[in-house]
């Protein structure tokens, strides 16, 4: 038998409270507090009490889909072929319609580099200021 | 030889013998400590005593994953009672578990206002006695409609994380109450006064041993122990049942409802 806990940072929101996912034989089966955080002092909210939930949920998308028109069903897709469908249809779209008629959505669930990088890359290569965060939704 | 020291010798021995699995313990990890399951030929130098969790529950989570693993645990005296409490009602077997009992010190017994700091058998560490809740003797100076009042306000702050709940040994119901939107609504702030935390307080009550760790985890500080206290002194007065203290005294409410004699 293997139980042990890994110190990690919350996924849930900006914060950045301390908690360690609780590790049994190889699966995560829980989340307890960090003690003496500098930032969450041993307290966590119910979202974060809940952080090793979706990790072997059988909900969980461990795979991109494709819609491959309206109202049809999504298709499990490679990665490759994933990110070679959004890099054409956003180059046409900018195309035809202007960079505006896009949008970016990013994540409290991010690092501030990998948030960086999204609203640089909107505003620099897209050329659009349509950034929002999943906080206002 | 200090207290760490000595519960290290233990722990060490222990796994040596080849009589358990592993031994549940803290670990030094991080800004805190965390409870781990070291195992024969595993690093000892990062083993740590405090903080403290809530290790009868984890005690739990193994026993439930691997029902004849034997097991060994390093325990305090709040952890031993939560075992025992727990083995009551069919949670652990302590049959199974070999346990190093380490007396709490008297900053340790101070941070969680401690009636009973130490195990049954003190391996390593050295016994100081307990002391009152303070909290709970002013508590006990309020008149009726200030207890009100106190509480009240107390759980107006509470922002339903279930912390409470969900750390908390004693706390293993499959189904929660507190998860019924007969009793608690969903998607609303605060949760409904009074429901939540008195539904939870009799539901601790014969079983909460004061472990404090409701209270370390509440992120609005709401002194949850005293509340539990209250019940607990009622339980002692009423049926001179004390949580945790011995295996072998039934909780009141499976005496009290047993038929005359049984």
């Amino acid at each position: 038998m293997e139980y042990r806990n890994v110190l990690t940072t919350c996924a849930y929101c900006g914060c950045g409270c301390g908690l360690y996912l609780e590790v049994l034989d190889g699966k995560v089966v829980g989340t307890l507090p960090a003690k003496n955080h500098p930032i969450s002092e041993g307290k966590l909210c119910v979202k974060g009490w809940n952080s090793h939930a979706y990790i072997h949920h059988p909900d969980r998308l461990t795979t991109p889909q494709i819609r491959d028109r309206r109202g049809g069903a999504l298709r499990e897709a490679s990665w490759d072929e994933a990110l070679d469908l959004v890099a054409r249809r956003l180059s046409e779209i900018k195309a035809t319609s202007g960079p505006d008629a896009i949008g970016f959505m990013t994540s409290a669930k991010c690092t501030n580099e990998e948030n960086y990088l999204l609203q640089k890359w909107a505003r620099a290569v897209i050329g659009t200021n349509n950034v929002d965060h999943c906080a206002r939704l | 030889m200090d207290r760490l020291a000595v519960t290290h010798q233990a722990v060490k021995q222990l796994l040596e013998s080849g009589e358990v699995e592993g031994v549940l313990a803290l670990r030094a990890s991080g800004p805190s400590t965390i409870l781990h399951l070291y195992r024969k030929g595993d690093d000892l130098s990062d083993l740590a005593l405090w903080p403290k969790y809530n290790a009868p529950k984890i005690m739990d989570l193994l026993q439930r994953s691997a029902p004849d693993a034997r097991l060994g645990m390093v325990v305090r005296g709040c952890e031993e009672r939560g075992l025992i409490e727990l083995a009551k009602h069919n949670q652990v077997a302590l049959d199974h578990l070999r346990l190093i009992g380490v007396a709490c010190t008297a900053e340790e017994r101070d941070a969680c206002r401690c009636a009973w700091p130490y195990p049954t058998q003190i391996d390593a560490g050295e016994r100081v006695e307990g002391i009152a809740d303070a909290l709970v003797a002013e508590h006990d100076k309020l008149s009726l409609e200030e207890r009100g009042e106190f509480w009240k306000q107390h759980f107006a702050r509470c922002i339903k994380c279930y912390a409470c709940r969900t750390v908390c040994p004693q706390c293993f119901c499959e189904v929660c109450m507190l998860e019924d939107s007969l009793w608690v609504h969903t998607g609303t702030m605060t949760p409904p006064f009074p429901t939540y935390h008195l539904i939870r307080a009799y539901h601790t009550v014969a079983k909460c041993v004061g472990c404090m760790e409701c209270e370390a985890a509440c992120p609005a500080d709401i002194p949850l122990p005293v509340l539990y206290a209250l019940l607990r002194r009622d339980a002692e007065e009423m049926f001179g049942y004390v949580p945790g203290r011995s295996v072998d005294e039934l909780p009141p409410l499976v005496v009290e409802t047993l038929p005359q004699g049984g």
